[in-house]
Order: C-alpha cells, then sequence, then structure tokens
C-alpha cells in the first residue's frame, strides 16, 4: 500500500525541521505526488543535495512504495 | 569482465551526455524517463540512453552509484545532473541549455 500525504509530510518535516511543505496527491490513487519543499537548509546547496536531502527525510521509502514524487526544492524569498 | 559499476563508470567517461533510464530513447517505458527524452531531443543534443530495465542489477546499481533513488538519471560530462524534475525545472529556467553551451555540447 503506497504512503498518504500525511506520512510523507510528517517525515520530510522530521528530517528538515524548518521546511514548509505541500503535497499534492496527482491522480488521486495515493501512489503520485508531487511535493514542494521550502527550507533555510537548502541555501547554497545544488538542486541534487537539496533532493538528495528530502530522498533521506523518506528515509529508504522511495523507491519502494513511494514510486513517483514529483519534487521541488526552493529556499525561502 | 566488468562489473556493472565499472560499466556505468565507463559510459559516464566515454559518453558527454548519459541518460539511464526506463526504456530506450525510441520507445521510452515510462512518463519520467519519457519526459527525460523528450527535454534531450528538444535541445537537439545527442545522448547515449541506457536502459535500466534490461538488467536488475544495473538498475540497483546506478542508484547506488548516484546516492539518488529513482530513474531517470542525467549525467553530463560525467557528473550527476539530477533526475527528471531538475531536468524539467533547469529547462524551463533555461540553465539546463546554457550548462550544455558551457560545456560545448551544443550542436549549433
Amino acid at each position: 500500500m503506497a504512503m498518504d500525504a500525511d506520512a510523507i509530510e510528517k517525515l520530510i518535516a522530521q528530517g528538515i525541521p524548518d521546511a514548509k511543505i505541500i503535497i499534492r496527491d496527482l491522480a488521486n490513487d495515493g501512489e503520485h505526488y508531487a511535493a514542494e519543499v521550502i527550507s533555510e537548509s537548502f541555501r547554497g546547496k545544488s538542486r541534487v543535495e537539496q533532493h538528495q536531502m528530502v530522498y533521506k527525510a523518506l528515509n529508504g521509502n522511495m523507491g519502494g512504495l513511494l514510486h513517483a514524487l514529483a519534487l521541488q526544492t526552493r529556499i525561502p524569498e | 569482465m566488468t562489473s556493472v559499476h565499472d560499466f556505468i563508470d565507463e559510459a559516464i567517461k566515454n559518453n558527454n551526455i548519459v541518460l539511464f533510464m526506463k526504456g530506450t530513447k525510441n520507445f521510452p517505458q515510462c512518463g519520467f524517463s519519457n519526459q527525460a527524452v523528450q527535454i534531450l531531443q528538444y535541445l537537439n543534443v545527442p545522448f547515449l540512453d541506457v536502459n535500466v530495465l534490461e538488467d536488475e542489477d544495473l538498475r540497483q546499481e546506478i542508484k547506488d552509484y548516484s546516492q539518488w533513488p529513482t530513474i531517470p538519471q542525467l549525467y553530463i560530462k560525467g557528473e550527476f545532473i539530477g533526475g527528471a524534475d531538475i531536468m524539467k525545472e533547469m529547462f524551463q529556467t533555461n540553465e539546463l541549455k546554457e550548462l550544455l553551451e558551457t560545456k560545448n555540447l551544443l550542436t549549433k
């Protein structure tokens, strides 16, 4: 069973405490999500590094349960 | 007999642009891989497509190699650039085109 939006948000928030997180369920099927993550801790990091931080927060659930997460990361204005 | 790791090393060393994807550039087998192919084709750059569905070891190894959990994965001149999301974002901001220009990879 795939994860739900709350679970995803909680995991990201645990790994990146200052993050503002917006999750959308793209197809209402619990399997395809878009996440926008905004955090000061991303400042100075490449996109790859920023995404890796989010993947790390998701704690290995990425490849397994969550096979489609469209990710956007940015630093706060 | 080269290991999978060596195969990946060689592929990204010997080819300027390498896309590890699901399916082939002519027959992508996943929406994200397809998106990546479309972007590269729009930019009109030659690239090597590596179909990870052909080899389960390769499919696993590339994720460890790049420290990146998903496919597709784009390498430019041996450097990991990102997956479909990053490619799309860089494409939209023109960063991808500029990166290719800087590396003298744009065919014009």
